[in-house]
């Protein structure tokens, strides 16, 4: 257990990060000036850090393998932010939003550091306002707040339906700041391929240009990875297309932990799939669910009816319709947590209620909130999501309800981090979704957005300083050292032997095969025999892939299949270790559904007594099996209780 | 203020500020054109020529007036080489009616059929008038002011040629559809727009447009159709 | 509302191996199109095709595939981002498409944003401009309480509408000028209507139009061709307020 040294500070909960800033070393400005960071991907975590690191003083380099920094995904992210401002005066607090976020997550969740998240959300506020966010107002000129699922209060803070647009649009002010400066150097286009270490410290990267197609090697002081999650492992998900576990894989096998692996979100509110050829799936706004009313037909005839195509939803009277979160759910009713939204809807369809063609969707209407508030109330609150869902679909949804059904969105698990975010690896930090620490087993909305920002922008500016308070007098990193050397031919020759594959089969059959396998038994609803098929099934894959994969092109060139190829590789790896960190945690508890592990009426059924622990998978070598090391859960602050939405 | 006049904002300014005072002088002549057809005597309209060539300030302004010419129109040469260098490699297929209007893209080809036109309109009438003379132009007298009798010289123009009518038509359209586009886009270009004011000055444009055309196209009509009888 | 199968289509598509050599049209046909597809899952479905055929699959770029990236481009029957309005190209489906019907696929064109290979461009013109003035020039940490300064309702809505842009370049696309106005008019006015960007108005307008100048786009004629195919309907009253702000302060000094 001493390998795992989460470094929580003593002392009362409230007081932790304020003793522990005063306790942590300072650089002094003009050793910061000698100090590189470098900073991987630049999503809201990754802008706000490399911006706040620059504006510090240390000299930065960015990545992202976008051509620009606002492409990150964090710029999907429609509802909003949390920040515990009190702002409505409904008795909101820290500690509040602290709760929330802890029995949202399932009490899987480091307490200490969701109340740090919670303690600095409401700096997140004043920086993006100050930066120019364009957030939603009252007629007063006062910051607007929403309310979200899962909690009592109102304390989301939104720009219309693109609040993580807005909030990356400011991070990436603020880096386009520092870079014009020269404070930051920017590399585009640039995907990272692996970290160095050398004498036990993460000290650079190995870099392909995806232009040129040149690996190069960068050194630093530090290295942040902030590379989001890990989602696209089931082909199918809300990720951009581009989304890629493979820098944080790349870390695990360099010796830093991998943890809650199989902890993923699955979001109730996305447009189904249709037929094989698709590629991406649509999210719908959370936000949908506060006025649209889920049901599937009460009778199966009506069901098989609905996906013959014989009948419209509209032809199936009020008294036939299932309204089956309200039934199920009675207090919560259309507003229960995502996870749990999700496993309605897939128990319903996998019972033959299912409303498409493939039986897999169901109804989210509108109807009655139309004729409660007017078509206009509506269309102020939903316009441009109805637009939009009107435009892929070709259905309108003022006249029929739309079909929705759950989809890989965010991933809890992530890289081991200690209090001050840095890896099992010294001197190699995780921040963002990239990390594993603050939504346990489920996030709640609005929050990822809360946690990246804080991460970047006032955590690791402060924590990283413990760590480079011992640099000072480290030399600039020599990339012709030769753990850089070697890292390079490590990538070189891996590109090498994926492009010299040539076999017959394009990238994306592999990574649809994956994604098949991981949906059918690491997805919503898992058990033993399932998981364990999984892990056999991965290997047959990884083995047909090495064998077979054909990467047209060339390798000195702008070459997406070899991008996509390389990430694939990675994505069965991960895969493999979620069905084993799945397989371990016999318990249901948040987005992690174990079969064995529920109530007589299907929900599920958390194990505090065995399973009140952070899984860290440590890496052993290719083909050898990863070591599961435990971090113990301490709640000295919360009662853990059942969560019950009923 | 050099780097003004270079920048691509401050090229626009300068078309913008010599198109708006191009469009005061086209309202002037428009209006005094129209007293060709308001008396048929031509004493009104003579009247009104020989206001515009004594008065000191038209004297004064008639060579500003060419120097707004040179200037919007060398400007909007130099504006459309710049513009048109940003796309070395043009599309092989366009298809921007639905986006835009045609004469808000053809502004230069509309502009250099109006040239054309004002080149030969120069040569007609106010070469004459100013320079070389005519036996047309006899002097007259008006409330006993002797003056040329510019009437005659027009009317008869017109009413000899009807290609020449035509020519003049033409010209009065094409210069109502460049001012369609014109009129509002100088506003925008000078920042004097919002959401308000957008719909206001397209309707203004519009009629001052249909006003233009209509005026100019009026005239040759008039008598081609011997309507001064 | 039901898909409907696109039996063949002819796809005509740029291809350019690299930012050196010179491009030409190659001719592909494609089978079995599911009206419900996204023009994107057409050219993924093509591309495996071409690439079980040997021939190297047509890069494009893409991401989020969710219309709010970006990064998807392409200029599709004549047209950024293809035949409908307010979408992006990831955005566009099939069912915009006839049976039978070519389709010419070509890069943006313009001399400040140089195609890389086949359909994809450099935008780093953009990054460029946004990096000369884009931005409020404050620090993290010692900001101000957020309802500190009140901002009226209406001024936060329409910062919010310029804000909206996703810097995909379609502006530049789709005006015959190549011009950047629109792109820069929006980020000027984003900044412009709140009071935390009010502050550096004069020098963020000024260093941007310079920049964009220098790189090579055309000038603004007013056409309205960018607000038309903007994906997110950014308004053209953004660029007249830019040379409000733009004239006002380089005549004031």
């Amino acid at each position: 257990m001493s390998i795992l040294d989460s470094k929580i500070p003593q002392g009362p909960l409230a007081e932790k990060w304020t003793k522990h800033k005063s306790a942590i070393k300072v650089v002094s400005p003009a050793n910061k000036r000698k100090l590189e960071v470098i900073v991987v991907g630049t999503g809201l975590g990754g802008a706000s850090a490399a911006a706040s690191l620059a504006e510090l003083g240390y000299k930065v380099k960015a990545f992202c393998y976008q051509d620009s920094p606002r492409r990150a995904h964090s710029i999907a992210a429609q509802g909003g932010i949390n920040a515990a401002k009190n702002y409505q005066n409904d008795n909101d607090s820290v500690f509040r939003l602290f709760y929330d976020t802890i029995k949202g997550g399932d009490y899987r969740a480091r307490e200490a550091n969701v109340y740090r998240l919670a303690e600095v959300s409401p700096n997140i506020i004043d920086q993006c306002v100050a930066q120019g966010v364009p957030f939603g107002r009252e007629y007063g000129g006062l910051l607007d707040n929403r309310s979200f699922g899962g909690v009592l209060v109102s304390r989301t803070f939104y720009a219309r339906g693109q609040t993580g647009q807005q909030l990356l649009i400011g991070a990436y002010q603020a880096l386009n700041r520092q870079i014009a400066k020269g404070s930051v150097e920017m590399y585009n286009r640039h995907e990272m391929l692996d970290v160095v270490v050398v004498d036990g410290k993460a000290r650079g990267i190995i870099a392909r240009d995806l232009v040129s197609g040149k690996i190069k090697r960068f050194g630093a002081h530090a290295v942040v990875v902030a590379t989001g999650g890990y989602g696209n492992v089931f082909f199918l998900s809300t990720n951009a297309m581009g989304s890629n576990g493979s820098a944080a894989w790349q870390c695990y096998k360099k010796g830093a932990f991998m943890s809650n692996p199989c902890f993923v979100q699955i979001h109730p509110t996305c447009i189904p799939v249709h037929g094989d050829q698709q590629s991406k799936l649509t999210l719908m706004s959370e936000s949908l669910r506060n006025d649209g009313r889920v049901w599937v037909p009460k009778k199966k005839e009506d069901a098989v009816k609905l996906q013959k195509g014989e009948i419209g939803p509209n032809d199936i009277a009020d008294e036939d319709r299932d309204f089956y979160l309200e039934r199920r759910y009675p207090s919560y009713g259309n507003l229960v947590p995502r996870d749990v939204a999700s496993r309605a809807a897939k128990e319903r369809c996998d019972a033959g209620f299912g409303v498409n063609a493939e039986g897999k969707a169901v109804f989210l209407d509108f109807k009655y909130s139309i004729e409660r508030l007017g078509k206009d109330v509506i269309t102020a609150r939903y316009g441009n999501l109805f637009q939009m869902y009107e435009k892929i679909t070709d259905t309108d949804p003022y006249k029929e309800p739309m079909m929705i059904y759950p989809a890989i969105h965010y991933s809890m698990g992530g890289t081991w981090v200690d209090y001050n975010l840095m890896t099992t690896v010294p001197g190699l930090y995780s921040i963002g979704e990239a990390n594993f620490s603050d939504h346990g087993a489920n996030r709640l909305g609005a929050s990822a957005l809360m946690q990246g920002l804080a991460d970047g922008y006032f955590v690791l500016p402060y924590t990283i300083g413990d760590y480079l308070a011992d640099e000072i007098m480290t030399p600039k990193t020599d990339v012709n050292a030769p753990e850089f050397v070697e890292a390079e031919k490590a990538v070189t020759d891996r590109i090498e032997k994926l492009f010299n594959v040539k076999g017959s089969k394009p990238v994306d059959y592999f990574h649809k095969k994956l994604g098949h396998i991981m949906w059918d038994y690491v997805g919503m609803s898992r058990n033993a025999e399932g998981l364990k098929k999984a892990i056999e099934e991965i290997k047959v894959i990884r083995e047909e892939f090495w064998k077979d994969v054909r990467i047209p092109g060339e390798l000195d060139n702008l070459n997406p299949e070899l991008e996509k190829a390389g990430r694939v590789a990675d994505f069965l790896d991960i895969g493999e270790l979620m069905a084993r960190d799945a397989l371990d945690r016999n318990e249901s508890c948040g987005g992690h559904f174990r079969e064995e592990s529920a109530t007589e009426e299907g929900e599920a059924k958390r194990n505090d007594e065995q399973f009140t622990y952070v899984s860290c998978w440590e890496y052993k070598g290719e083909g050898q099996e990863p070591v599961l090391h435990k971090e113990d859960l301490v709640f000295e602050n919360v009662k853990l209780t059942q969560r019950s939405y009923k | 203020m050099s780097k003004f006049l270079t920048a691509s904002i401050g090229r626009k300014f300068i078309m913008s500020v010599s198109g708006l005072f191009l469009m005061v002088f086209i309202a002037v002549h428009l209006g005094i054109n129209l007293l060709l057809i308001f008396d048929d005597s031509g004493d009104l309209f003579n009247q009104g020529a020989h206001f515009m060539a004594t008065n000191p300030l038209i004297k004064v302004m008639e060579p500003v007036l060419g120097l707004g010419f040179i200037v919007h129109i060398l400007w909007s040469f130099m504006l459309e080489y710049q513009n048109w260098k940003a796309r070395p490699v043009k599309y092989a297929k366009k298809n921007m009616s639905g986006a835009s209007t045609w004469a808000s893209r053809n502004m230069l080809v509309l502009g250099g059929l109006v040239l054309v036109f004002l080149i030969i309109h120069i040569l007609d009438f106010f070469v004459k008038m100013k320079f070389t003379g005519h036996h047309l132009l006899e002097e007259v007298v008006v409330k006993g002011v002797h003056m040329e009798n510019a009437y005659a010289l027009v009317s008869t123009a017109f009413i000899q040629s009807t290609a020449l009518g035509i020519f003049y038509i033409i010209g009065g359209i094409l210069l109502g559809v460049h001012l369609s586009h014109g009129f509002w886009s100088s506003f925008q270009t000078l920042g004097l727009n919002n959401k308000y004011w957008l719909k206001r000055w397209q309707v203004i444009g519009q009629i001052y447009a249909v006003v233009v055309a209509l005026g100019f196209a009026i005239i040759p009509l008039y008598f081609m159709f011997g309507l001064n009888n | 509302m039901a898909d409907k199968i696109l039996k063949q289509l002819k796809i005509k598509v740029w291809r350019q191996k690299n930012a050196k050599s010179k491009g030409r049209f190659e001719t592909y046909t494609i089978e079995n199109i599911s009206t419900g597809s996204s023009f994107l899952e057409m050219m993924d479905i093509l591309n495996n095709d071409l690439i079980e055929k040997g021939i190297d699959p047509i890069a494009f770029d893409h991401d989020c595939r969710e219309g709010i990236c970006g990064t998807c481009s392409l200029y599709i029957n004549g047209r950024p981002h293809g035949p409908d309005t307010e979408v992006t190209t990831c955005q566009l489906h099939m069912r915009k498409f006839k049976d039978g019907e070519t389709i010419i696929i070509e890069p943006w064109r313009a001399r400040a944003f140089p195609v890389i290979k086949d359909l994809v461009v450099d935008r780093s013109a953009f990054e460029k401009i946004l990096q000369a003035g884009g931005f409020v020039s404050v620090n993290t940490g010692g900001v101000p309480d957020a309802n500190a300064i009140p901002v009226s309702r209406e001024d936060a809505e329409e910062s919010m509408d310029a804000a909206a842009c996703i810097g995909c370049g379609a502006c530049v696309a789709a005006c015959k000028n190549s011009s950047a106005m629109l792109f820069v008019s929006a980020k000027v006015s984003h900044l412009a209507k709140l009071p935390q960007g009010k502050v550096e108005a004069d020098t963020r307008a000024m260093s941007m139009v310079a920049k964009m100048d220098e790189l090579g786009f055309g000038g603004c004629t007013n056409t309205r061709a960018c607000e038309a195919e903007c994906p997110k309907s950014i308004s053209i009253m953004n660029i007249a307020r830019l040379n409000r702000e733009y004239l006002k302060a380089r005549l004031s000094r």
